[in-house]
């Protein structure tokens, strides 16, 4: 299991738009790079991100080679309703990681 | 004419001790940031590992290191500002993260690999600890002798290239070595988060760097010689803000 950091206000105002911030751990091997034996280190980075708010898609990015270890997403989106925002993070290796935070929607 | 001279002196002082700046005030801003904001800086996987691991028994005897220490919040409060320390049983000064060790073989379970990341966890996360506190090496009679060899070693001219740590850290600091700024190396960031690492990294990880920038031969991890070097960095940086687990480019 990756660690991962995740940063979002626990209530706010019916649609305030509020700022989400993830953190996950992963080498995000660029599959270019030589190891210290000489030969290449296969690819192994997330591909894909997705964060669901009450089960709707409210944001997604693919990720690629060129992006640092460790990636650090930060986006905005409405707050609507309270409910349970789900982030997933889905990569080479069969990597899959889903982590979920609560929000309080006041009016 | 004595007194303008005690004056002059202490200004002096002054101007001397104002001119110790942190690796961070080299740093841009975007990396300033990334270090300023807990929900930005990458070390903080490294801290919440270690949040865990304080509490977990490796070996499933019961024991983990929140057994004995309780809160680390509390107990560890301003522990990392005062390490390297001298430890009686080994004759020697060690570091934070060989104490960690000591007290994993004593008390509960095997030592940690140097530079591994459950180590590089455990450290981060009793370093946060000391966060903005002041850096306080022990004014300890037994470190003398180590002291002075350390700071004979930041004195002494190595490698192919020639260098000592002085002269680029005390003569050309604010300079640049590349296309990078040439810090005043005071040490109170460590367990850091090194972008050009994309990885967690202790002091003893950044000084073989520099050794090896110098094309010197590497003292190797743990070794005495760099743990000497440690402890001179931390008497220089006496009084400084700690500020662990630190960003650095």
């Amino acid at each position: 299991m990756a660690r991962t950091l995740i940063k979002l206000p626990a209530t706010a105002r019916r649609g305030e738009v509020i700022e989400i911030r993830t953190l996950i751990s992963h080498p995000m091997e660029t599959g270019y790079r030589p190891g210290a034996d000489g030969q290449v280190l296969p690819r192994n980075i997330i591909r894909r991100f997705s964060c669901r708010y009450n089960g709707e898609l409210v944001f997604s990015a693919e990720l690629f080679p060129a992006i640092a270890a460790n990636p650090n997403l930060i986006f905005h989106t409405v707050a609507t309703e309270s409910g349970k925002l789900t982030f997933t993070w889905e990569g080479d290796n069969n990597f899959a990681q889903t982590e979920s935070a609560d929000i309080t929607v006041t009016a | 004419m004595r007194v303008l001279f005690f004056m002059l002196c202490a200004l002096l002082s002054l101007a001397a001790a104002a001119q110790r700046l942190s690796g961070a005030t080299f740093m841009g801003p975007s990396t300033q940031a990334m270090q300023r904001d807990d929900s930005l800086n990458p070390a903080m996987l490294w801290v919440k590992e270690g949040e865990t691991a304080w509490r977990r028994s490796d070996e499933g005897n019961g024991k983990s290191c929140a057994s004995c220490h309780g809160d680390a919040e509390r107990a560890m409060r301003g522990v990392a500002a005062r390490y390297p320390a001298f430890d009686a049983q080994a004759g020697r000064p060690i570091n934070l993260g060989q104490r960690i060790n000591q007290c994993r073989v004593r008390q509960q379970a095997a030592a940690l690999a140097p530079e591994s990341d459950a180590l590089l966890s455990l450290e981060s996360y009793i370093a946060l600890q000391s966060r903005g506190m002041p850096a306080a090496a022990p004014d300890d009679a037994r470190l003398q002798p180590f002291l002075e060899r350390g700071q004979a070693r930041w004195q002494q001219r190595m490698g192919q290239l020639n260098l000592s740590c002085a002269q680029c850290h005390d003569q050309r600091w604010g300079q640049r070595l590349g296309s990078s700024i040439i810090p005043q190396a005071h040490a109170t960031g460590y367990p850091i988060y090194r972008l050009e690492w994309q990885a967690m990294g202790s002091l003893q990880r950044r000084l073989r760097n520099c050794l090896s920038g110098v094309r010197a031969a590497l003292y190797p991890a743990g070794s005495p010689e760099l743990v000497e070097l440690e402890l001179y960095l931390a008497h220089r940086a006496r009084g400084m803000e700690m500020e662990a687990p630190a960003v650095r480019p």
